[in-house]
């Protein structure tokens, strides 16, 4: 029997926003069956974003949905996690939104190892404001305002994380989307901050800005770049040159904040 | 039994008048001159099972602090001007999606990073005008330490009456001031909690006007499950562009705090009612301008003192009235003639209203003031 | 008490003055059950730079929180005397550290001086107590609280282990105080 989607939908909410090619559905779909897969109660589940076209997801899902301002959700989520601790709290939202104005508020969560999932959909782009470069965009390609080419680094989401002191970061792609859930799912379950990158394209305002004649162009390139890191454990270094690697990068047990608060709690109360 | 009597600092007894109302959760960023109330609550916050988070950035702090509101709890950050500035991006977040929130602002000398231990009264334009957009402002500006508690419960009376931001903005003088307070006990002020939905939760809308202007608001986590966000919405809490809801929904948020202007404006009137002259003050100033007012009254001449306690929303009509017998205002504050402009903007022109300006640091003190009333012919 | 009664303890940052304004504030109003007030002004620095502590004391309501005319100054630096003895009022009391202000400032004040941060370091033993031996001295040279109820006021604001050292202090700088009024 086909998954039924429906039931983490919010009825008459569909279509959503974003555009034919776009893997953003195809992310929500895989959060969907981690979620399924967990028997996440809805009511008992926050999804929060900040702004831009993956920041809308929240808005399909039927739980306590939160879609805050541009780059802080990661600090919204802090508060609703801190405030009410049994609730599972899942953040999403694109790249921009999540390393450039939302960036100190990811890093130190990342820190704070507060156990929540963070997927970050990353196009490298803009997409809601019309394909401006963001801090992931590759060096050298085109976006509205580089039109001369993006001179700037890009950062790598998952070293970020990690760096940042995030116990848990994966990486997945839109094309492997049947690893998507997988993947989420882990994240949920593992106690601390937990960071899924999902690599996306965004057809609209990246790709025909750097030739990519067509969407299929665009997958076929995710399927060519990812390495499962088992498999990249084989490979040498020229091999590894321009690929991507794929599944659990970093899994680590560290002392998750909730619970850490809860012991100031107790200590405050025996010195009362 | 004797009350709890202490001596306490301004910021102090805010934490504690928050602690007083209920709250339960503090997320701030370390700021002068308004550190004490965060270091206050990071004390006293755990001992009642509440909780206290220290963010990365005064957004951050606003933004948690929005978040843990959602959870049904009530919660309290504090800041001073330059943390007020990066805190209005999520306190319009707050407005639009009518979330209680109640936020202490100590005044400090400004714009940017300005005078950072020294007084000033420079930020009571951006309570009401720093977030972009058309939202209500509820704006209260105590005058001692014991009011500085009492005002604080108030303002999250209001933050979860009417549900939304309240600031509390004591200058620096204030805050920094410390005075004998006497504790109310439990229940000798009024404490209001937010209106729970009376509807089961598949009936559930955040913004449902049928209950009035103030809709009831759900927790996250309670079995209710709804959509928050900061695009212009719907009652049903999802976004929306249809002319006609977005207008009908602005007008109702600015409706919900000017109609209960009433309820929510509070003022004194001290020997006003043969008064000849006004002076209009708030914050400490007020203290110098009572002190000019005795003295002045020795002296025969007739002065009187109308003190705000809140300035958004502002008592206009009051002022009008008052502008109808007197022979003029003055209006000392420690600003460029922030509060000047609102009284010459509500008197029409019935009073000249005379400034007295100061933005040195320095209070206003009662002799300035005490000149500026031989200016009143 | 007839109308207000202002006291200014002034010096460096770190030196415990805004304590000192503090504690004589709740001497006043916690513990002898008049009105007090207490106010300061600092800059930036945590040690160093010129401190205020200012203390107003009424047996009525007070309004203004700050000094008008300054009845009794208490100048623990020359920077602090040169910069905050300009509103003494004639005849007012003025404390000063006789080992760090040599200059005095001009007028007709009933000027009080002894070694008070060597009192603290060489009689008491710790230099850190200088705030309260300056305390004593101002109870005594003040009058506006009685010794019995600043010395509640001083053990009510210390550890358990400091008691006894405060206390000396206390004693001290109020004994010294007496001696070099004559």
């Amino acid at each position: 029997m086909a998954f039924d989607y429906d039931k983490y939908i919010r009825p008459g909410k569909l279509p959503h926003i974003w555009c034919p090619g776009c893997g953003h559905g195809i992310v929500m779909k895989g959060l969907i069956r981690a979620m399924d897969s967990l028997n996440l109660k809805k009511e008992e589940t926050a999804i929060v974003s900040g702004i831009g076209c993956a920041s809308r997801l929240p808005g399909y899902l039927d739980c306590c949905t939160l879609h805050t301002a541009h780059g802080r959700a990661a600090a919204f989520a802090t508060g609703v996690k801190m405030a009410k601790p049994e609730m599972n709290v899942i953040l999403v939202g694109g790249d921009g939104d999540g390393t450039a104005i939302g960036g100190n508020h990811f890093i130190h969560a990342c820190r704070r190892n507060i156990n929540m999932t963070y997927i970050i959909m990353n196009n490298y782009i803009y997409g809601m404001t019309g394909g401006q470069f963001s801090p992931c965009t590759p060096t050298g390609a085109k976006a509205s305002t580089t039109p001369y080419g993006n001179p700037d680094p890009g950062f790598d989401i998952a070293k970020l994380a990690i760096g940042a002191g995030a116990s848990f970061v994966a990486r997945g792609t839109a094309y492997h989307a049947a690893q998507i859930d997988k993947l989420i799912a882990e994240a949920i379950q593992h106690k601390g901050f937990s960071v899924v990158e999902i690599l996306d394209d965004c057809p609209t305002t990246y790709g025909r800005r750097n030739k990519y004649r067509s969407v299929v162009e665009m997958m076929n390139r995710l399927k060519e770049v990812a390495v499962p890191v088992k498999a990249a454990e084989k490979m040498t270094a020229e091999q590894l040159e321009g690929k991507i690697l794929t599944g659990v990068l970093h899994k680590v047990e560290k002392p998750e904040y909730c619970e850490e608060y809860a012991k100031v709690l107790q200590r405050a109360q025996a010195a009362k | 039994m004797a009350k709890k009597v202490a001596f306490l600092q301004g910021n102090e007894a805010a934490a504690h008048g928050a602690l007083y109302a209920g709250c339960r959760f503090f997320a701030g960023y370390p700021i002068t001159p308004s550190t004490e109330v965060a270091e206050v609550m990071s004390a006293e916050l755990p001992k009642v099972g509440g909780k206290f988070i220290q963010m990365e950035d005064e957004i951050g702090a606003m933004a948690a602090l929005i978040g843990a509101s959602l959870t049904g709890v009530k919660v309290l950050t504090s800041t001073s001007g330059p943390g007020l500035s990066l805190k209005q991006e999520n306190i319009g977040y707050a407005c639009i999606t009518e979330v209680p929130s109640v936020i202490v602002n100590v005044m400090r000398g400004g714009p940017s990073t300005g005078m950072p231990t020294g007084p000033s009264q420079s930020d009571v334009m951006c309570a009401k005008w720093g977030t972009h957009g058309d939202h209500p402002a509820i704006c209260l500006v105590p005058a001692s330490v014991q009011e500085i508690f009492e005002e604080t419960v108030r303002a999250f009376n209001l933050a979860e009456k009417y549900r939304t931001p309240v600031m509390i903005m004591p200058d620096e003088i204030v805050a920094h001031m410390r005075e004998r307070i006497v504790f109310p006990e439990p229940g000798e002020l009024e404490v209001v909690d937010r209106t729970a939905p009376s509807v089961p939760p598949e009936k559930y809308k955040p913004y449902d006007t049928s209950f009035g202007d103030v809709p009831p608001l759900a927790a996250f986590g309670s079995g209710y499950k709804f959509h928050v966000t900061g695009l212009n919405k719907m009652q049903d809490g999802f976004p929306t562009t249809k002319a006609e809801i977005v207008q009908a929904e602005e007008e109702r948020q600015v409706r919900k705090v000017e109609a209960n202007k009433a309820d929510i404006m509070k003022w004194e009137e001290y020997l006003c009612d043969d008064a000849e002259v006004i002076v209009v003050a708030y914050g400490s100033t007020s203290r110098s301008a009572r002190f000019a007012v005795n003295e002045a009254r020795k002296n025969g001449i007739k002065a009187g003192l109308f003190r705000l306690i809140t300035f958004w929303p502002f008592p206009e009509e009051r002022l009008l009235e008052l502008s109808k017998k007197v022979k003029g205002f003055i209006t000392p504050e420690m600003n460029l003639g922030m509060c000047t402009g609102v009284v010459k903007g509500c008197i029409e022109g019935n009073a000249p209203v005379l400034g007295i300006f100061r933005v040195d640091g320095e209070p206003i003190n009662p002799g300035q003031i005490l000149d500026k009333m031989k200016e009143v012919k | 008490m007839a109308g207000r009664y202002e006291i200014r303890f002034s010096g460096a940052g770190g030196q415990g003055l805004i304590l000192a304004g503090v504690i004589m504030a709740e001497a006043a109003s916690i513990f002898q059950g008049i009105q007090a007030v207490q106010s300061q002004s600092y800059g930036p620095e945590a040690r160093g730079g010129a401190s205020k502590s200012e203390v107003v004391i009424s047996d009525d309501p007070i309004d203004y929180p700050k000094a008008t005319v300054v009845d009794a100054l208490l100048a623990l630096t020359q920077e602090a005397c040169d910069k905050y003895s300009h509103d003494l009022k004639e005849g007012g009391v003025l404390l000063i550290d006789s080992d760090l202000v040599k200059t005095k400032p001009k007028g007709n004040f009933n000027v009080v001086a002894f070694p008070i941060i060597n009192t603290a370091k060489n009689d008491v033993g710790r230099e850190i107590v200088a705030n309260i031996v300056a305390l004593g001295a101002m109870v005594a040279l003040t009058g506006v609280v009685t010794k019995e109820n600043a010395e509640k006021a001083v053990l009510a604001r210390v550890p358990e282990a400091f008691v006894e050292l405060n206390k000396k202090a206390f004693q001290l700088g109020y004994e010294k105080a007496m001696a070099a009024k004559g």
